[in-house]
């Protein structure tokens, strides 16, 4: 992938990636988790949100083997690794759904302002908190 | 104001790209900024140059490509998108080996950094898809 | 902040999420099918009346006449816009969220 120079002069806005559809009927998912990524890449203030359907990305123990398809969802796993340290989860659509945090991957991130302590990523919020999240955001994109 | 647009699917299948088209349109008639439409997703495929739509509709790939000609409009296709699903340049073409480039006038192929880039240094980011 | 709203309420939950997501004050453009969410006498209509008691809500005008939608038929207290009004609602918020 070529990339051009980063010319935002050390700007940095909160992205909101809002992710609404399940994982593998379509690629949205994994096309919106590569741009989440990059946006981290760029040291932007990332923040992904899952709602409605969205949930379903998350959930725990995905295996695409039968399907032949790229089992996207470890790379969940690397936003960590990129910063990105709050992933907020609307309650309303878990429930339903019929999910509970018991059922997602255990996302984390090391903290460098805790001594490197190992936080999870994954935050259970209401509709009115998650509101609140979307007016705070300075750019958001839907996938 | 300054105006990014990101076009998340192909042309025909979807009113994105028209909607987009028109947004964009608007936009410019008020004297407003586009710094760039980025294709994505699916919305790489309005930058392929070898649609041949029916005579009695529009062509929505040429109407883009006019449109960047006629306001110096940076119209780009995000590359690994565009590598998924078949629309190349001459470096792509190259690069990974292809008997053939597609690629439209007045569109260029490059990385999601641009998207991001866009997100950072427009005003405003407005996205138009499934 | 804009909301746009693209899908139809019958085919898909955007507008309803957006509804549900959108703070007092900001603005919902419905455009594209998400235009039948304007309708009067439908089952989301009653809800959608309700939003528009602390949400400014907007409609597509080219999206409704491609629809063959009448402006009379449109819940009370929508306004309609072109895509000139579009630009300027998107100018005038402080950013856009497309619920897609």
């Amino acid at each position: 992938m070529s990339e051009d120079t980063n010319q935002t002069s050390g700007t940095v806005k909160k992205f909101l990636y809002v992710n609404r559809r399940a994982p593998h009927g379509t690629n949205y998912a994994q096309e919106g988790l590569e741009v989440a990524l990059i946006g981290a890449a760029f040291e932007q203030d990332v923040t992904l949100a899952f709602i409605d359907d969205g949930v379903f990305q998350l959930k725990k123990d995905q295996d695409t083997s039968d399907i032949g398809t790229k089992n996207f969802s470890a790379t969940y796993g690397a936003l960590g690794d990129y910063d990105v340290q709050k992933a907020y989860v609307e309650q309303e659509s878990l429930d339903a759904r019929g999910l509970t945090g018991d059922d997602l991957m255990p996302l984390v991130y090391e903290d460098e302002d805790d001594d490197w302590e190992e936080k999870p990523m994954i935050h259970i919020i209401s509709a009115e908190e998650m509101r609140e999240i979307i007016d705070q955001s300075d750019v958001v994109l839907n996938f | 104001m300054k105006f990014a647009v990101l076009v998340n699917e192909g042309p025909y299948a979807h009113q994105a790209s028209d909607s987009a088209y028109y947004f964009t349109q608007a936009a410019l008639s008020q004297g407003h900024e586009v710094m760039r439409v980025f294709f994505y997703h699916d919305g790489v495929n309005n930058g392929t140059r070898l649609t041949t739509p029916p005579q009695d509709d529009r062509n929505i790939t040429n109407r883009w490509s006019e449109l960047a000609k006629q306001n110096d409009l940076d119209l780009v296709v995000c590359v690994a998108a565009a590598q998924r699903r078949g629309i190349v340049d001459e470096d792509e073409q190259k690069r990974n080996s292809k008997d053939a480039n597609n690629i439209a006038e007045g569109f260029r192929i490059s990385g999601l950094g641009q998207l991001v880039e866009a997100g950072i240094q427009a005003d405003r980011l407005v996205s138009f898809g499934d | 902040m804009l909301h746009t709203v693209n899908k139809s309420p019958f085919e898909k939950n955007s507008l309803q999420t957006c509804m549900r997501l959108s703070k007092s004050g900001s603005s919902i453009l419905m455009l594209e099918d998400g235009v039948y969410g304007a309708l009067c006498g439908t089952e989301i209509a009653s809800s959608v009346t309700e939003c528009a008691k602390d949400r400014n809500i907007y409609v597509l005008g080219p999206d409704l006449k491609a629809r063959g939608i009448d402006q009379s038929n449109l819940i009370e207290g929508i306004t309609v816009v072109d895509y000139d009004g579009f630009v300027k609602l998107a100018a005038e918020s402080s950013k856009v969220q497309s619920w897609m």
